[in-house]
């Protein structure tokens, strides 16, 4: 039996279910779909699993990276060091061995010998001669490439104790329809199986066992649940201009369309997708169509939003129904375009020139980009206003885990104030910017429905309730503040925050206000800061405006952490103005270096901002 | 003149269409143009197209963007929905708009500030998506609203009142439009109501992208001997490539015409236009011939006007993208839904 190359120093703290392995790769060497076979692995033995592309603005070439979590515990962040590195791009492998923690493993092409200074006296080498096993197998120059990466994730089965049956599935899976495809990636997988069985010491310190976390759950990534929300809420017209990290909501609306918006008796289709010139156009066809009464969306991200401003101002003064999926990412301008942020909050909330306010929903979860981006056709065409669902590049474009889509089919869509025909025939003076309910949203007609009522002029020039033009300045204020009222009804109509008290004993003086992407932090860091007694209620932010539950959270809290990913604590801006909040009250912790959060960040900025840490706190500690 | 209202006054012996309605009802707000504004006569031919065609005023959609022409939409068709939109990017709009609803008709009016500056872009990009509209230009070389500016269109050489010269090649939008693929590309004189109104009912009857840039003088700031839009330059050197004739689908055609140098033209919903050529060579079927033409009485100081290009044989944006036939914004939970048990197949494929 081959020993294990134990060149560590430090002995490995063996560990099941619980480590980070790291791809490094080169972009555009077919890396994507192996890595991706190893962690849908990993869901498949039941085990919680987080992947998360690091990749760079760039076609083929620059380096890469796929950074799987596992976690038997369920925490979805980002945790820093790596268990297992598979150091595959000559580039930057010096720095990728660099990032293994001590007792950690690097899995390496040893067709080569490693250079000096890359060895480390603390971590584990796996050599694996990727290259002259696939020189050896295969014959075409592609397929020997291609193959290296099948090579190891094969190798990493017998290291981590993968279910082989489970790999040898998901290329049938992977394959479908493509079956001659099946036997070489097979064959592949089980030379790298094969040599580190026959190598070395298999399993490792870390390895993985089947578990149930995974059940009734799936592994999706937020544009793809996004797209197939607007497929659930109705919408019909799509008009986008390409731009990552947004393009695959639009392309997966597509795609789900094509099998499941044809009409079965003439074949053709339910939807209109648009790829318009620039982002000016992109939201003016969806405003133009709202306006028409067909559920229309774009998808964009802050170098868009930038551009639409004009048109966010006209939708909102002239009650325009819309949906924008802003999938954020690193800024200002060009800003790091495949990384992700929060950093658009400010400049969504009131976007556009003059008094304004736009609706905002926060997705945490794939599940969350579904239902909302499902029902912001519903919030849009009911409040008559614009709606932007604000996900971000890491829930956008990273499979995560979540529970499976859930659609009720007793929902009918609410298609809001609309008159029909006969309605109109019974009103005798309608007005389209008349409050006749007294809750800021009017009635509205669709073009063309009634030979002599309800027609009207939709402007974005000063108007009175009947959508007259006029510059008398108190029309104009009614009107503003009549709109005003609006987003107080609004609040009806929006997902409520999620509140929780983490410790029902203590009264606790600190609260947390989170949303978004940092969610997947959250529950580690808390329970790793109540391991050293610090308890904190949460509240995680799911739309703007806010309800009152978030004013009450602030007051009711002497401090509160508002934890999120840009460089000028925007939320925290946002509820300083919209919930009268002081800076004496709210803190910040921040994070915007363009990855995600980690739980380890949120813990340290909270133990560092603490005066001291309690006495009780220190005995504990020194008992766990 | 936002104070004075229209007179509800209607003589008793007005003409009706088939709809039973009057040119009055197809007006519609009192203009605030200034008096002799050539788009006010842009705004009459549109009435006039519009009863004389017995378009049901209730199944139009215009809009418009910002300027002084993306404001007569407010006086003609009152019964219609408007959108006065925003500065240069009403294609865009249009464009929503119709693929919402493939049935009603979509008029709209921009100008050249509007089409030629800041919304050329758009401009372009609409005529390529081939939307089902008549798009007109009220064309008058200046910047009416913000007193007097030169714009896009103004020919080189040409000067505002106030004696600044433009120093920049023009943008002929017509030749533009034709270069972008547009099906029905006219041009016209808003003095010229004989040549203008057969044009806008063609246009409005033609499927496809149809678009008439209109030389509509700006009295007030662009009227004067050195501007080639004002009346005296356009009356002076205005050539008609052919004079047109509109005939709807219900009526007998009773004219006769000469072969050779006449051309009839049927559209898609059966109204025929008949042209008279008064150029022998020109072709209107011909994009190149026609362009030709654009450019050779350009040369001479001219304005080629009529009907330029016309091409019946294409289909429009919802046919591209096959579309069903209802419209989108009549499509109900049932018909866009695909429910829970879908759903959950959906689930599987991501375990």
């Amino acid at each position: 039996m081959p020993e294990i190359v134990a060149t560590s120093k430090v002995i490995p703290i063996p560990r099941t279910n619980d480590f980070v392995v790291k791809f490094a790769n080169v972009n555009g060497s077919g890396s994507a779909s192996a890595n991706n076979m190893f962690a849908k692995a990993v869901f498949r033995m039941g085990i919680p699993v987080s992947p998360h592309n690091i990749f760079p603005s760039n076609i083929q070439g620059l380096p890469t990276w796929y950074e799987v979590r596992i976690s038997e515990s369920g925490y979805l962040g980002r945790r820093d060091g790596v268990d297992l590195m598979v150091a595959m791009n000559e580039q930057t492998i010096k720095s990728d061995i660099k990032s293994v923690l001590p007792g950690g493993y690097v899995l390496y092409d040893n067709s080569k010998t490693l250079a000096a200074d890359l060895i480390r006296d603390d971590v584990n080498y796996l050599g694996v001669p990727l290259k002259d096993i696939c020189l050896r197998e295969f014959e075409r120059p592609a397929q020997r490439q291609l193959f290296k990466n099948i090579v190891y994730v094969g190798a990493i089965a017998a290291f981590l104790k993968i279910d082989f049956k489970i790999l040898t599935d998901l290329v049938g899976d992977q394959f479908r329809g493509k079956e001659k495809l099946v036997p070489p990636n097979i064959h592949a997988l089980e030379l790298g199986h094969q040599y580190a069985t026959e190598n070395y010491q298999c399993p490792l310190h870390i390895q993985l066992k089947r578990c149930r976390k995974t059940n009734k759950k799936i592994l999706i990534d937020g544009n793809t649940a996004t797209a197939l929300g607007c497929v659930y809420g109705g919408a019909t017209v799509a008009a986008w201009y390409p731009l990552t990290p947004s393009t695959s909501v639009v392309d997966n609306f597509n795609k789900y369309c094509k099998r499941l918006r044809i009409d079965p008796g003439s074949g053709k289709k339910k939807y209109a997708i648009v790829q318009a010139e620039d982002e000016l156009s992109a939201i003016g066809i969806t405003l133009g169509a709202g306006w028409n009464g067909a559920r229309a969306f774009t998808a964009t991200s802050g170098p868009g939003i930038s551009l639409m401003q004009e048109f966010l101002g006209l939708a909102y003064f002239s009650e325009v129904p819309l949906v924008i999926f802003n999938i954020q990412r690193a800024g200002p301008s060009t800003g790091m375009p495949t990384r992700t942020q929060q950093s658009d909050i400010l400049c969504c909330a009131y976007a556009s020139h003059g008094d304004t306010k736009q609706v905002l929903l926060f997705p945490s979860t794939p599940g969350e980009c579904f239902e909302f981006a499902a029902s912001s056709f519903d919030i849009a065409d009911r409040l008559q206003t614009p709606v932007i669902m604000m996900s971000d590049l890491e829930l956008g474009m990273n499979e995560q885990l979540c529970d499976s889509l859930h659609w009720d089919d007793k929902h009918r869509y609410d298609r809001g104030k609309v008159l029909t025909q006969e309605q109109l025939e019974s009103i005798e003076n309608f007005g389209r910017y008349n409050d006749v309910d007294g809750d800021g949203i009017c009635y509205r007609t669709y073009p063309g429905t009634h030979p002599s009522k309800g027609s009207y002029f939709t402007r974005g020039s000063s108007h009175d309730p009947f959508a007259a033009y006029t510059e008398d300045g108190d029309v104009y204020a009614e009107v503003m503040k009549r709109i005003a009222r609006k987003f107080e009804t609004a609040l009806k109509y929006l997902p409520k925050p999620e509140v929780r008290r983490q410790s029902k004993e203590s009264k606790n003086q600190t609260g947390l206000i989170y949303y978004g992407t940092t969610t997947g932090a959250i529950q580690e860091a808390l329970d790793n800061l109540a391991r050293k007694g610090l308890y904190f209620d949460t509240l995680r932010i799911r739309s703007f405006p806010f309800h009152k539950a978030v004013r009450n959270f602030i007051q009711k809290h002497e401090t509160v952490y508002v934890i999120e990913q840009n460089r000028d604590a925007q939320m925290k801006s946002l509820l300083k103005i919209e919930c009268s909040a002081t800076d004496k009250q709210l803190k910040s912790i921040l994070n915007f270096n363009g990855m995600l959060i980690t739980a380890r960040h949120i813990e340290s900025e909270i133990i560092a901002s603490l005066p001291s840490i309690p006495e009780s706190t220190d005995s504990k500690k020194k008992q766990a | 003149m936002t104070y004075i209202r229209k007179p509800k006054f209607r003589h008793p012996q007005l003409k009706t269409n088939d709809l039973g309605f009057t040119h009055r009802d197809y007006e519609g707000a009192l203009t605030t143009l200034c008096a002799g504004c050539g788009h006010d006569s842009i705004s009459a031919a549109i009435i006039q197209a519009a009863t004389e065609m017995s378009l049901p005023p209730h199944r139009v959609a215009k809009l418009s963007g910002i300027g002084c022409s993306s404001k007569i939409p407010a006086y003609f068709l009152s019964k219609s929905h408007g959108f006065n939109s925003v500065h240069g990017r009403m294609p865009s709009v249009a464009t929503g708009a119709n693929l919402a609803n493939k049935e009603l008709a979509y008029l709209g009016v921009s100008g050249d500030g509007d089409s030629a500056s800041i919304g050329l872009g758009q401009f372009c990009h609409i005529v390529r998506r081939r939307i089902n509209m008549l798009y007109i230009v009220a064309n008058n070389g200046t910047y009416g609203l913000t007193k007097g500016q030169l714009s896009a269109t103004s020919d080189i050489g040409s000067r505002t009142k106030s004696g600044e010269e433009s120093l920049y090649n023009n943008i002929d939008l017509a030749a533009l439009a034709i270069e972008m693929g547009a099906s029905f590309v006219a041009r016209s004189f808003s003095g010229d109501k004989s040549q203008l109104v057969p044009l806008i009912q063609a246009g409005l009857s033609h499927k496809g992208f149809a678009f008439i840039d209109v030389i509509s003088p700006c009295v007030t700031f662009n009227n004067t001997d050195l501007s080639t839009h004002g009346y005296k330059n356009t009356w002076e050197n205005y050539e008609a490539l052919s004079s047109i004739d509109y005939v709807p689908m219900r009526e007998e055609i009773t004219t006769s015409y000469s072969t050779g140098e006449d051309k009839e033209i049927t559209l898609h919903d059966g109204s025929v236009i008949h042209l008279h050529k008064t150029s022998k060579n020109y072709e209107p079927n011909d994009k190149e011939n026609a362009l030709h033409h654009i450019n050779e009485y350009k040369k001479q100081g001219k304005i080629a006007t009529g009907l330029l290009y016309i091409n019946q044989d294409i289909s429009d944006l919802h046919e591209l993208l096959d579309t069903v036939d209802k419209p989108f914004n009549s499509l109900a939970t049932q018909d866009l839904c695909p429910g829970a048990e879908t759903l959950k197949t959906i689930n599987d494929t991501f375990r």
